[in-house]
């Protein structure tokens, strides 16, 4: 497949803004959808539309066949042993929310302690400050590096006999690269330590095989790998997921309710209570389906084409600072965060959307790490899959056409 | 000294000249760079308009009876803005001030253009302009 076949699957990509044919860089934020997965939120609400599980008729029936047949597209995408691993949220910040509230309850006592980077989403960071706060448990942080590498070095010292549980982003939303996973779980079951994986991003950009990676949760979002917004992921591992207490409660998620005490559903749906987002799960169904197409060699060659040209143009101004440059350049990813000297990074991202570029600017949810950068925010260019090298060199163009006018 | 209505004709006349919106940044960031410097130690957290994403001061001094305007923001074409509204603002009496419906924002076209968070800074500072005078009447 090439880009412009690429391209032409995703309707929204055609878009002019101000006059420009739109640029759109805010892959990172929200992704933009293929016909393919509007075709099916559109055929389920037209004619499966009915809740699912519970009723005998036939509508019923398709829709939760779709529902189950997405979980089972999941379950091999990323590499599941099992459908019972894959429970459907509302996206990567319910499934945080949920796993921290949920391994609270189960594993942490006053005075364990908590592990995440220092370059986490605000989604990765508030639901285990929440958690500790309410467990009186110790939120730690693992440092990154001034290339934006996590040190793991450090990891194992942070590590004591209270350490229960690691959360990680796999790639991060502001710095871009990809953190070596394996690496960090083979540290933290050395020393009994479970590993929970902020997929957000990387599930987006690396080939996910969770037994490979062989971490203990691995949460993401639907919308940001093409599927319909309102969905996401929790994955973890069947004996943990079973040894974790539900976290809310009705609908699906119960066996027995008698006013003596309720007992719950099994996996997935012991996690599952309410009823399911069941127009916008099965669009995981096509949505995969192109990001498995996406993998090819075309594709592939454009984005590193897109990496290199990228950080070699910013590489010749001496005025712009990059943040996430690691050693390897093959860890990093084509989203790019930048801080311009002399110019507000929000008064460049509102010329630049008049030139037709969708960017995002301010602190990208990520506070602790602008602090530690010590800015007040960032101009951040995500590219896509189908995002093309012309487009980085408009961006570029117009990124220093931007600056002249700012300076 | 120009009428509050005057003033308030020659930007719209001014902005008016320019059919783009990039050249009307353009023009909003050469106010934003002529500007008075602002004294540092007015970049005090009471100064600041709350609401507005990037950072915006306003400071305010009354003098026979009419008050005067400075500002700065570290965004530029925020700081084109305010510069465009205490230019209208600054020398009229808290009275004129107070009592002004600021009509003639919405027909400068500014805030459809603004993304929604630079549109709520907008009208957070004409709230803090109106409140100012309010508060010295």
């Amino acid at each position: 497949m090439t880009i412009e076949e690429l391209r032409q699957e995703f309707p929204s990509l055609s878009a002019s803004v101000n006059g420009h044919p739109l640029v759109y860089l805010d892959n990172a934020a929200t992704a933009m959808r293929p016909r393919s997965v509007i075709e099916k939120w559109n055929d389920i609400v037209t004619n499966k539309n009915s809740n699912i599980y519970r009723a005998v008729h036939t509508t019923a029936a398709l829709a939760t066949k779709e529902v189950e047949q997405a979980r089972e597209c999941v379950r091999r995408f990323i590499g599941a042993e099992s459908t019972k691993e894959v429970i459907f949220t509302s996206g990567a910040t319910a499934s945080l929310n949920m796993l921290a509230f949920c391994i609270g309850e189960a594993f942490i006592d006053r005075g364990d302690e908590v592990i995440v980077s220092a370059a986490e989403h605000h989604a990765n960071i508030v639901p285990w400050q929440m958690m500790c706060r309410r467990k009186e448990a110790k939120l730690k942080v693992l440092p990154v590096n001034e290339r934006g590498e996590l040190c793991i070095d450090k990891l194992q010292s942070l590590i004591t006999p209270r350490t229960k549980i690691i959360s990680v982003a796999h790639i991060s939303n502001v710095l871009g690269i990809v953190n070596p996973i394996r690496e960090i779980a083979d540290i933290c079951h050395r020393h009994g330590v479970l590993l929970a994986v902020d997929g957000a991003q990387g599930i987006v950009h690396c080939s996910i095989d969770v037994k490979a990676l062989d971490c203990d949760f691995y949460a993401f979002s639907g919308h940001k790998i093409y599927a319909a917004p309102g969905t996401g992921v929790l994955y973890g591992k069947e004996t943990l997921l079973n040894a974790l207490p539900p976290y809310m409660g009705g609908g699906e998620m119960i066996a027995n309710v008698k006013w003596e005490g309720t007992t719950y559903a099994g996996l997935p749906y012991k996690f599952e209570a309410g009823t399911p987002n069941l127009a916008g799960i099965p669009t995981f169904i096509p949505a995969l389906e192109m990001a498995v197409a996406m993998r090819c060699k075309p594709v592939i060659d454009n984005e590193r084409g897109v990496v290199d040209y990228i950080l070699e143009e910013f590489g010749k101004d001496t005025g712009i600072r990059i943040f996430g440059n690691p050693a390897n350049r093959e860890d990093k990813i084509p989203l790019f965060s930048i801080a311009v000297e002399g110019v507000h990074h929000e008064d460049l991202a509102l010329i630049m959307d008049k030139m037709g570029i969708a960017l995002r600017s301010g602190q990208l949810c990520a506070e602790p790490l602008m602090d530690s950068c010590g800015v007040t925010g960032m101009l951040r260019a995500s590219f896509a899959a189908y995002n093309t090298l012309e487009e980085a060199q408009y961006f570029i163009k117009s990124l220093y056409r931007a600056i002249d006018m700012l300076r | 000294m120009l009428s509050l209505q005057e003033a308030k004709s020659r930007v719209l006349e001014d902005f008016s000249m320019y059919d783009q919106w990039l050249d009307k940044y353009e023009y909003l960031i050469e106010l934003g760079k002529n500007l008075s410097p602002f004294p540092e130690e007015y970049k005090t957290d009471d100064r600041l308009i709350k609401g507005c994403q990037s950072r915006v001061w306003l400071h305010c001094e009354k003098q026979d009876g009419r008050l005067w305007f400075s500002a700065d923001s570290d965004a530029i074409i925020t700081k084109g803005i305010i510069s465009l509204l205490i230019g209208v603002y600054s020398g009229r009496t808290p009275q004129e001030i107070a009592s002004d419906d600021f009509a003639f924002v919405e027909e400068l076209g500014l805030r459809e253009n603004l993304s929604p968070t630079r549109a709520n800074g907008l009208v957070s500072m004409i709230a803090t302009i109106k409140k100012t005078a309010s508060d010295e009447q």
